[in-house]
């Protein structure tokens, strides 16, 4: 960190997804401003979309995100889907949830492990952390690795999954290949259910917001494919409604654009998935988030390692659960066929609910294309958040103020590789 | 057996340098001991790939400053030096998987490699032709490395 005549600099931004930054504008001793700063071009991949055949989508948005691509697959087949008035079978959408529950796990654990619990333990990162404790980064690693082989096994792998298409899937995994998996998913139920508690430990600023949470509701199950988009202060609406009440603006600092619900500012993801949802949990893993100090919902950002834990948790849990019921679906995937017009589709990435919309020609060329994913949805929040959790802080000793911030953002969990790439943080006081 | 791993990102211009010299590699290698894997995205996932091997190569782009096309070398026996610390889409670096390694015991008895200064890391682009010509370098250096058994 170096100092100089505008204030304070600091390189970029550690253990976030890709990379990001914050700037916080200090000015006659007050917080006037905090900001997220994104530079690269969001909508490369928009543009990129434009003129490609409509069963292309999920190969290209998968690209999007290393960490994430089931989620844009599913989203953009969704979307396909509806545009073409397309219904997949039910034994597709089950295996669709199985290996989403992959991803969830996967992304949770190495955010959970790698890039967010170094922040309550004291430590500069998982590596140090795995100096002291290396056996808890191993089961960190044990339970990442868990929900890649699932992502293996069903897409082809785990890093831009090569089996699914708009329709369903290429192939349906065989039934000995996906129970060969259950061992390794039971172990890592038990230690997703270790991480609660262990996470309930850790001690949490007290930092309650006010938020408008946003996220998907289904009738029998917590989120993670299919549902209407609620929100806490009322919202409740189908995918071809998204952009009658959501915003999406430029701001001067950031190419990745901003979005408001109806005007407002709103968060999505995990805090707001398991505040809107958290009666749809199982009872026992229910008590798991009750016992480490959850209640029906979760207003703190600092707690959304807790759970984040919790669907962990449940995530190997509905993968067992899957996999124990699975029904190779035969066919793997539905004839979808091409006409003239636009489709919506939604689903929840670990980071927070991803809308995509296409229009497409009755010969199946893409005109337009959309994709808002959930860091660019939460820069509004994060900016607030980060603004108010400052503003007492100012008399910290820069360094200190610098490191609680960048805690501050962590909690989110922002992926960059979403949004955007490289960005950098600065606390800058004029 | 000894096992050679280029890892990076096919879509972002002189990232996929060290999947190239995998390819080549794969394609000129004799020794029938000699296994080739790319890796892309997750770099964490390298504690799997080399999981049981003794004798591990590791090939991947750097983004340090230097002129592009630059090559260079590591051997994990240290601490790699900061070039290696560059930060990417990957979240962790090949240095940052190596001491992860080492604070876990899971690294191999032998792990070295090289890096090659990309020249620009752009979503949809290929390889620039400095780094054209030094994948191609590289890979004559691993395979008489290879060959002569070192």
């Amino acid at each position: 960190m170096t100092h100089d005549s505008d204030g304070i600099r600091v390189p970029a931004l550690a253990r976030v997804e890709g990379e990001g930054g914050i700037e916080i504008v200090v000015s006659d001793g007050q917080v006037t401003q905090a900001r997220l700063d994104i530079y690269e071009p969001p909508r490369f991949f928009e543009a990129l979309l434009r003129g490609r055949r409509y069963t292309e989508p999920p190969d290209i948005t998968a690209r999007i995100c290393g960490i994430c691509p089931i989620a844009y697959q599913m989203s953009s087949c969704q979307a396909i889907e509806d545009a073409c008035g397309a219904t997949v079978t039910e034994p597709v959408k089950a295996l669709r949830r199985l290996i989403y529950c992959g991803e969830w796990i996967e992304s949770h654990a190495l955010h959970v492990y790698m890039l967010h619990a170094p922040d309550f333990l004291g430590y500069e990162s998982g590596i140090h952390l795995a100096r002291d404790h290396p056996e808890i980064v191993a089961r960190g690693l044990r339970l990442k690795k868990a929900g890649n082989r699932l992502m293996e096994v069903v897409g082809g792998r785990s890093v831009h999954p090569v089996n699914v298409k708009v329709g369903g899937f290429y192939r349906a995994p065989a039934a000995a290949d996906l129970r060969a998996l259950l061992p390794a998913l039971e172990q890592a139920r038990q230690d997703a259910a270790d991480t609660v508690a262990w996470a309930g430990t850790f001690t949490f600023p007290d930092f309650e917001r006010d938020y408008e949470f946003v996220s998907l509701r289904a009738p029998d199950e917590y989120p993670i494919t299919q549902g209407r988009l609620v929100s806490s202060r009322g919202l409740d609406i189908a995918p071809a409604e998204y952009d009658s009440h959501f915003t999406e603006f430029q701001v001067k600092h950031s190419t990745a654009l901003h979005s408001v619900l109806d005007g407002r500012t709103y968060l999505t993801g995990p805090m707001a998935r398991y505040s809107l949802n958290s009666d749809r949990l199982p009872a026992d893993i229910a008590a798991a988030a009750r016992a480490a100090g959850l209640g029906g919902t979760c207003a703190n950002p600092f707690r959304s390692i807790v759970v984040r834990a919790v669907e962990l948790m449940y995530a190997c849990d509905e993968a067992v659960r899957l996999i124990r019921g699975y029904q190779p679906p035969d066919p793997p995937s539905a004839d979808v066929t091409p006409r003239a017009a636009t489709g919506y589709g939604w689903s929840e990435a670990p980071r927070g609910m991803l809308y995509h919309r296409y229009t497409i020609t009755a010969d199946g060329t893409i005109t337009d294309a959309k994709i808002v994913p959930p860091t660019s949805q939460n820069q509004r929040a994060i900016e607030e958040d980060l603004k108010d959790f400052a503003a007492p802080r100012l008399s910290m000793p820069h360094e200190q103020l610098t490191w609680e911030c960048e805690q501050a953002v962590r909690s989110y969990d922002p992926c960059i590789s979403c949004s955007t790439h490289f960005l950098d943080l600065r606390v800058r006081q004029t | 057996m000894t096992l050679v791993i280029g890892i990076g990102n096919p879509d972002r211009g002189d990232d996929a340098a060290g999947l190239a010299v995998a390819r080549r590699v794969r394609v000129a290698a004799a020794r029938r001991d000699v296994t080739v894997t790319e890796l892309v995205g997750d770099q964490l996932a390298l504690l799997d790939a080399w999981d049981g091997v003794k004798d591990v190569y590791v090939i991947d782009a750097v983004c340090s400053g230097g002129a592009p096309g630059t090559v260079y070398t590591f051997d994990a026996a240290q601490p790699l030096e900061a070039r290696f610390r560059h930060r990417g889409t990957h979240t962790f670096s090949l240095a940052d998987v190596i001491e992860l390694g080492r604070a876990l015991g899971r690294l191999p008895a032998r792990l070295a490699g090289y890096g090659i200064e990309g020249a620009a890391f752009e979503l949809g682009a290929g390889l620039s032709p400095e780094v054209e010509a030094a994948v191609d370098a590289v890979a004559c250096r691993l395979l008489a490395e290879l060959k002569a058994g070192v």
